[in-house]
């Protein structure tokens, strides 16, 4: 769908890298040159018309966010520069200065480096346990195995709504409940999961969520941080300086400003912000149901494809995002990716930053294809005609 | 042989790939960026001589094989030959001039050295025997 909207897709490439991150259509390349031409000065710091007009439009992104994710305030929606500055904020700012020695943080062993490690720090620093929950053999995290992992002890789960590895869907809204029920908090990662379906956090009920600007046709260096606003009310700002200021004295004597501009502080991503809002106006033109339900069609049939070949080991047949990790047989990921880059086919090799593959499946890297919106059948047709001959791959793999 | 079955011929038959828990080795682990490639080298030194190296890891085929043709190479020479013999293959790689006859099967990859992100996999084991000479230098 929309190929014609992306420049890269004019050239003789097959991108199947989006997980790592996405595409720029040419309205949010547009929308970035605008800023740098048009009105390049700094957000909120002017009086003179070109600052209200950068005001305006970086605002507007905040509308846009807070629509698309159906938050409640616009004060819920910061921005960060990515997701894995947001998981920091809310592990350092919000969570650290809440847990006791002896309180349990509840992952998966699928989860990101970015949402494991920001927690590791807790354990030398508290005292807070961290703790897996475990996955099924499908490696796919049920409700039944929440139920059993949490305890008294437990105050947050945080988990990726779609992990960048196996790509299942986690059934966010169930776990919130139950997590509720017995007062814990949910932390979102939603780094694969807001570019591919609609994310409604008030029907999901999560606590925080956070996600990256540039895995959904947006620009590098930004991403949002969305909490409860009676919670992130509580999130101490970790970065401090010029915009997130009343005003300040002596070191007793200093004065935040409200949300959300407490927890941005300096000159954040202005055109990197702008850029995002038109990300988001075009993601709701083509619809993210109907972006998820041609992702999910377009993944069984490459599925479809790649179970008969005897030479690929599917690590995750069934999953309903646009993930397909494989492994060739004796054949080393990066070498597989290798090949395929001689036929202009972009796909990663590699653990992808989580340590799934290694403490569960019992392989250590992976060749990880994954789709978006603008993949095309045909382009699955000539990745599978490449893969069909394992001769081939040996041959040309160096 | 051309340079793509001496490659093919170290990756599917490398030398010396055993785990080595002997005390007399030197123990080095070498990885690249991306954290894909992982090797470990086990160097045995005689005074000035490399007298062994064996290897085990999980990589792509240019950093075996290359892991494997450095050991055929560098076992028996001195800690400066050793070193020489990395200086000419780094030169290789960089696309600079470099002496063929002190390389010999290192040759291999002077093509599959400009393939961007290839380099680095050729490199691989030069950067961890080179880290293990220079700290048994030391
Ligand atoms: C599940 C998941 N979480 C977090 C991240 C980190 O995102 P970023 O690098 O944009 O901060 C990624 C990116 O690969 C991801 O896939």
């Amino acid at each position: 769908m929309n190929r014609e909207d992306f420049p890269l897709l004019k050239e003789d490439i097959i991108y199947f890298d989006n997980g790592a991150t996405s595409l720029k259509p040419v309205c949010v390349i547009d929308k970035i040159k605008e800023y740098y031409t048009k009105y390049p000065v700094n957000a909120h710091r002017g009086d003179y018309d070109l600052a209200y007009k950068v005001d305006q439009e970086y605002e507007n992104t905040r509308e846009l966010v807070k629509e698309f994710i159906n938050a409640r305030d616009l004060e819920e929606i910061v921005f960060t520069s990515g997701t894995t500055e947001a998981l920091n904020m809310i592990v350092e700012g919000f969570f650290a200065p809440l847990l006791e020695p002896g309180d349990e943080v509840l992952l998966t062993m699928s989860e990101h480096a970015s949402n494991v490690l920001p927690w590791f720090r807790l354990p030398k620093k508290k005292g807070v346990l961290v703790n897996y929950i475990p996955l099924d053999s499908n490696y796919y995290l049920t409700i039944d195995n929440v139920k059993k992992m949490i305890s008294p002890k437990t105050k947050v789960i945080s988990i990726a709504g779609i992990t960048n590895v196996i790509g299942d869907i986690r059934p966010i809204k169930e776990i919130c409940k139950l997590a509720h029920e017995n007062n814990i908090f949910v932390c979102l990662d939603g780094a694969q999961m807001v570019p591919h379906m609609k994310v409604d956090v008030t029907d999901l009920d999560v606590d925080f969520l956070a996600f990256s600007a540039h895995k959904m046709c947006g620009p590098t260096g930004v991403g949002v941080l969305y909490g409860k606003r009676e919670l992130l009310e509580h999130l101490e700002p970790t970065i401090l300086g010029g915009g997130m200021n009343e005003s300040f004295d002596t070191p007793d004597e200093i004065y935040l400003k409200e949300l959300p501009a407490r927890l941005e502080a300096g000159t954040r991503n202005i055109a990197g912000v702008i850029g995002f809002g038109e990300a988001i106006k075009y993601l709701n033109a083509m619809g993210m149901d109907k972006i998820h339900k041609y992702e999910i069609d377009l993944r069984k049939y490459l599925i479809d494809k790649l179970i008969p070949l005897k030479h690929i080991d599917i690590i995750n047949i069934e999953s309903d995002s646009g993930i397909v990790t494989f492994n060739v047989t004796d054949v080393f990921s990066q070498d597989v990716a290798y090949y395929l880059n001689k036929y202009n086919i972009c796909v990663r090799a590699g653990n992808h930053c989580a340590k799934i593959l290694k403490s569960s499946v019992g392989v250590n890297n992976t060749v990880r294809i994954s789709l978006y919106f603008y993949n095309t059948y045909e382009e699955i047709d000539d990745l599978v005609e490449l893969l069909s001959d394992y001769q081939k791959i040996v041959k040309e793999m160096i | 042989m051309n340079d793509r079955e001496i490659i093919m011929e170290h990756y599917q038959h490398p030398l010396n790939r055993k785990k080595n828990d002997d005390p007399m080795y030197l123990h080095v682990n070498t990885r690249n960026e991306s954290c894909i490639d992982n090797i470990d080298l086990y160097v045995k030194f005689n005074d000035n001589i490399i007298e062994d190296i064996t290897f085990m890891g999980e990589a792509c085929a240019i950093s075996i094989s290359a892991t494997s043709i450095m050991i055929k190479n560098l076992i028996g020479k001195t800690c400066e030959e050793a070193l020489n013999y990395i200086r000419e293959f780094y030169k290789m790689t960089n696309g600079e001039e470099f002496n063929e006859n002190i390389l010999k099967e290192g040759c291999a990859y002077s093509d599959v050295a400009r393939q961007g992100h290839r380099k680095t996999c050729a490199n691989l084991p030069f950067k961890g025997i080179e880290k293990a000479i220079l700290s048994h230098l030391r």
